[in-house]
């Protein structure tokens, strides 16, 4: 089910359930500065164009009104956006995610993103750089000896059902990352030496881009790679299909 | 109080202003007019006296030690932040590497040189501004304090490279002890500011030996006296940063 | 030798300036053949150029990087940092030259050299670096990670050293010079607001540029003696995994932000200055609440160090810091916002006169400044919040915000001060017309390409891409119009300028004399050399308006005044 969301024209369609109060935030703080915009602009070209037929013009008025108004009206103005701004990112960022929230964890490398789900004992088996072989099928380095790694699934996509809150861990191996996925309002940075948390809940089903958002190299613009997010059934078919074939 | 705008004479004036390159009205007040700056000592370029000079390169010193002083304290406090960083790393183990480094005794015995280099360097600056010995040295009546300042300089070139020598050792007696730039965090550290440290002091040295120099050639007695003064300031920083 | 000397090592304050203004001329002149080449190939991706075939990814990373660097660094720093204050400081102060002409030249020439460093990344085996002009680790610390990150990365990193170096110099120079020789009689309170902003900017680049130095050393040892500053332990790059010690890639970005924050008011708020006492002038107005504009300077200058954070938000900083900083970062816009309500108080002052403003070049250009200023400004608010930031974080709208805030905005100042003190440096004046037409082709080539960029940035376009293909295609269907537009105004931009050159050679050869005066201004450097030495001053910088005399205004210089 596709939700009608309200985003300023030129953002793709939200499929986030935090991205609605994003979007509203963000249509008004453009909507009130592109005002400001217009007005100074309309303001600057009626002060050029203006000519006096007094011979000495007035100083400026002496009132407090004009010199004090103005600058109040856009404090509070600045203090408004801060507040609410504020608001939305303490509600999305200051907590973790659920405890029920799905895990996947993400990670970077030149110039490829790999999603890895910790499979049926709901834990991800350790890693070792030196194990690193993409050509042998071990893109991360999962340590063989590791029981929890032997039921890890690395895809190379994103694949999450509709409607539950997920929890990305993300992890880069080389250089520092970006995860970008305009359509659910995310960007997070992948930071080498570092497990960094984001967590969102897709709410429309679709197929949607992820880019990378920090320069990473000669690759950095062909570093992309899909989120598809379908519903519960057909997750766990697409999970079932990934286990078998490993 | 500043202020944008002065008002017009109290009283009338024949002459007009006729805008530049007129003849502006005459000030007629004793007091020499605008009486509420603050500023009546600041002569202006090439006019304010013995001082001038010197408080100038003395400012300019300041300026360029606090820049330097900033990346110091860059170095220093990130030393500090990565002495408390330890974190899980891929493997779910902890990970601190941080391995304090035993500092070898000779650091303070250069601790108590430096000490004393300061205050040699100190008293070789004292005799730069005794008023009798600078009069007797201006009028060109032999070369009083420049005579008294030497051996003062040359005791402090002397503890200099004292230091230095003792830096040397400290860095021969930690790789001996397995220490090396490369090995872990805290010896990164010790090195660079140690080197950074060691890096400025020769270049102080080199000052030195350009004051001693400058004290015999130099024409102009400010320019000795200024020389000496901000490599002396000079100095008692890089003691202050050793602490 | 005696030419060599006079000529090329010389100490006077403004020929060191002019040879300033001649590396801003060299630097510029190629930030805009990278910029459009860079745009050239975004519109027709499988262009092939004559003689270098089609553009690789990492061509133009490079291309990016060391745009940025020149733009960032050898024009909007130096020029108003630098080259200006040489020039038109000491005037300004009633000071006959610059308390440390020596140290001046010295300056000089290491900026000179940093130059031809960074440029020389072009010519080293594998190029220059593709890391950007941030150059964030561990891209930056490891020579394998990509082409031009060996040699080329260096060469980057020598440069900045040595820039960072010969600014520390400068901003000495211009603190004693602006402390200690200025003319008795000029308080802090009768200096004009180019001096006050000389003042701030230079005091922002001691510890800014200082901190900088600090971490470009700790980037040279990750790189040459194997130390681990900012890679952390485990770090896989190209197969080779490091082994040595734990750094932290979010070191470097605090540092550099740390730096690279004061770094962009230094660039603008010569600018603003510049705004305040240009908008004066062809008011024929003092500047509104001049005490008032004096103290926000200060205030931006030191807000300027506790808002580095928000260029972190989406790094892995932790999110309490995010909310710190996002609060500093929305305090900022206030003093900003007081500055821009002043200048428009001084100009609708001005606009009551009879005849209104005077419309010369110099004050359309100060004009313009105003106009980027407000439109890259206003954006600034919204990247101050969190989370819209978090969208918004390396698209191409925060290209839009800083192009029009820094670039635009600053290189206004920038025609302006030339338009403005040309007679004062070559006696003679620019052409109107051809400056005119400058102006406003320029303005429209600058909205034309760097508006749109706000939208291609809400749809979702990054920075540093070379091209959209791939799932970022689907992404983004319909922004190769928008490529072909903005990149058709950015050549109408670089165009324009042929009239601005015009018009310098020309004019500097045949223009028009001017008289000492030419624009009736206030401040102490447009004295005429004529008169006697200047051993007094009396009047405020900004004495217009004055309704007692034949002229409408009392230059600093003049005699008489009276107690306040």
């Amino acid at each position: 089910m596709k939700m009608q969301s309200a985003s300023p024209s030129w953002l793709p369609p939200n499929a986030a359930a935090h991205g609605f109060a994003m979007d509203h935030l963000m249509r008004w703080n453009l909507a009130v500065l592109g005002l400001c915009f217009l007005i100074a602009h309309a303001l600057l070209f009626i002060l050029l164009l203006r000519r006096s037929k007094s011979s000495t013009g007035s100083p400026v008025p002496r009132s407090w009104m004009v010199q004090v108004v103005p600058i109040v009206l856009f404090a509070a103005i600045y203090l408004t956006m801060a507040i609410t701004a504020e608001r939305l990112w303490a509600s999305k960022r200051f907590e973790g995610a659920a405890p029920q929230s799905m895990q996947v964890e993400v990670t970077g490398r030149q110039f490829q993103w790999y999603f890895r789900y910790p499979g049926t004992d709901a834990t991800f088996g350790r890693l070792d750089p030196s194990l690193i072989q993409p050509a042998n099928g071990n893109p991360l380095g999962i340590n063989p000896a590791d029981e929890h790694g032997k039921d890890d699934i690395v895809a190379s996509e994103l694949v999450l059902p509709v409607g539950r809150e997920v929890d990305l861990t993300l992890r880069a191996q080389d250089v520092i990352h970006g995860l970008f996925i305009p359509a659910m309002r995310l960007k997070q940075n992948a930071v080498p030496g570092q497990l960094l948390h984001v967590h969102f809940t897709p709410v429309a089903e679709g197929t949607y881009p992820i880019v990378c958002s920090q320069v990473c190299g000669l690759g950095h613009a062909r570093m992309q790679a899909r989120l598809r997010v379908i519903g519960a059934g057909e997750f766990k078919a697409w999970l079932a299909s990934k286990e078998a074939a490993r | 109080m500043p202020a944008t705008f002065t008002r017009t004479p109290a009283h009338e004036v024949e002459r007009k202003d006729t805008g530049i390159g007129g003849r502006p009205p005459v000030d007629k007040r004793p007091t020499g007019g605008g009486g509420g700056d603050e500023n009546w000592d600041r002569h202006g370029h090439g006019r304010g006296g013995p001082r001038e000079l010197i408080t100038r390169y003395r400012m300019a010193l300041i300026f360029g030690l606090s820049g330097d002083l900033m990346f110091f304290i860059a170095i220093v406090s990130i030393f500090f932040a990565r002495q408390a960083t330890g974190h899980f790393d891929a493997r779910n183990d902890y990970v601190m590497d941080w391995r304090p480094i035993y500092l070898p005794s000779i650091l303070f015995i250069n601790t108590a040189i430096m000490l004393v280099s300061s205050l040699t360097m100190e008293i070789a600056r004292q005799q730069l501004f005794r008023e009798t010995d600078v009069m007797d040295e201006w009028l060109g009546i032999g070369r009083p304090m420049s005579r008294r300042a030497t051996p003062w300089l040359l005791a402090t070139i002397a503890l200099g490279l004292l230091f230095l020598g003792g830096q040397w050792i400290a860095w021969e007696q930690l790789s001996e002890a397995g220490v090396f730039f490369s090995g872990n965090p805290a010896s990164h550290f010790f090195y660079l500011i140690t080197g950074a440290h060691g890096a400025h002091l020769l270049l102080g040295l080199v000052a030195l030996g350009a004051a001693i120099a400058g004290v015999y050639w130099l024409k102009r007695v400010e320019y000795r006296q200024i020389l000496v003064d901000c490599t002396a300031w000079y100095w008692h920083s890089m003691g202050v940063l050793w602490f | 030798m005696s030419w060599l000397r006079r000529h090329v090592f010389t100490t006077n304050h403004r020929s060191v300036g002019l040879l300033y203004l001649a590396l801003v001329a060299i630097a510029v002149a190629i930030g805009v053949v990278l910029s459009l080449l860079m745009r050239i190939h975004l519109a027709w991706p499988a262009l092939c150029f004559p003689g270098w075939g089609v553009m690789k990814p990492e061509d133009y990373l490079a291309l990016v990087t060391i745009h940025g660097t020149l733009m960032v660094f050898f024009v909007l720093t130096i020029g108003p940092q630098n080259a200006f204050p040489s020039l038109i400081l000491p005037g300004q102060i009633g000071a006959k030259g610059m308390a440390f002409p020596a140290l001046n030249a010295v300056s000089l020439w290491m900026t000179a050299l940093s130059l031809f460093v960074l440029l020389a990344a072009f010519l080293v085996p594998m190029g220059a670096p593709i890391s950007g002009w941030t150059s964030y680790p561990p891209l930056s610390a490891i020579a394998a990670a990509g082409p031009g990150q060996a040699l080329g990365m260096d060469c980057w990193l020598l440069s900045l050293a040595i820039f960072a170096v010969g600014q520390i110099f400068g901003a000495i120079n211009i603190l004693a010079t602006i402390i200690d020789t200025r003319v008795k009689g000029m308080t802090l309170g009768r200096m004009p607001l180019t001096v006050w902003s000389w003042l701030i900017s230079s005091t922002l680049v001691l510890p800014a540029f200082s901190v900088l130095l600090a971490a470009l050393v700790l980037l040279f040892c990750d790189r040459h003696l194997a130390t681990s500053f900012f890679v952390p332990l485990g770090d896989a790059v190209a197969g080779h995994v490091i082994r040595y010690g734990d750094g932290s890639p979010l070191l470097w970005l605090h540092l550099f932000w740390f730096f690279g924050h004061p770094e962009v008011y230094i660039a603008i708020l010569p600018g603003m200055g510049l705004a305040s006492s240009l908008f004066a002038n062809f008011s024929r107005r003092p500047v509104v609440g001049y005490k008032l504009m004096a103290t926000m300077t200060v205030a931006i200058g030191l807000l300027g160090f506790l808002v580095w954070g928000h260029h972190m938000f989406v790094s892995g900083m932790n999110p309490y810091a995010g909310t710190a900083f996002g609060l500093t970062t929305m305090a900022i816009a206030i003093p900003s916002t007081i500055e821009v309500l002043s200048w428009m108080g001084t100009l609708w002052a001005g606009s009551k006169r009879r005849g209104g403003l005077i419309l010369k070049t110099p004050m359309l250009f100060a004009l313009g400044f105003l106009s980027f200023f407000i439109a890259g400004g206003l954006t600034g608010p919204i990247l101050a919040q969190p989370a819209l930031d978090i969208y918004l974080h390396n698209t191409f709208f925060v290209v839009a915000h800083f192009h029009l805030i820094m670039a635009m905005a600053g290189a206004f100042s920038l025609f302006a001060g030339v338009y403005y003190w040309f007679p004062l440096i070559t006696g003679r004046r620019m052409n109107e017309t051809l400056g005119r037409f400058h102006f406003w082709f320029t303005l429209i080539g600058a909205y034309g390409t760097f508006f749109p960029m706000h939208l291609q940035g809400l749809a979702g376009k990054p920075r540093h891409y070379a091209d959209l293909t791939g799932p970022a295609a689907s992404l983004l269907p319909n922004l190769l119009p928008s490529e072909r537009g903005i990149t058709f105004s950015a050549l109408l931009l670089a165009a324009s300028q042929t009239f601005f050159l015009v018009n310098l050679i020309w004019s500097a050869l045949r223009g028009l004399k001017a008289d000492a005066n030419p624009w009736q201004a206030t401040t102490l450097e447009w004295r005429p050399s004529s008169e006697e030495e200047l051993k007094l001053i009396r009047h405020g910088p900004y004495e217009y308006d004055v309704a007692w005399t034949e002229s409408d205004f009392i230059p600093q210089w003049a005699e008489g005044g009276d107690q306040e």
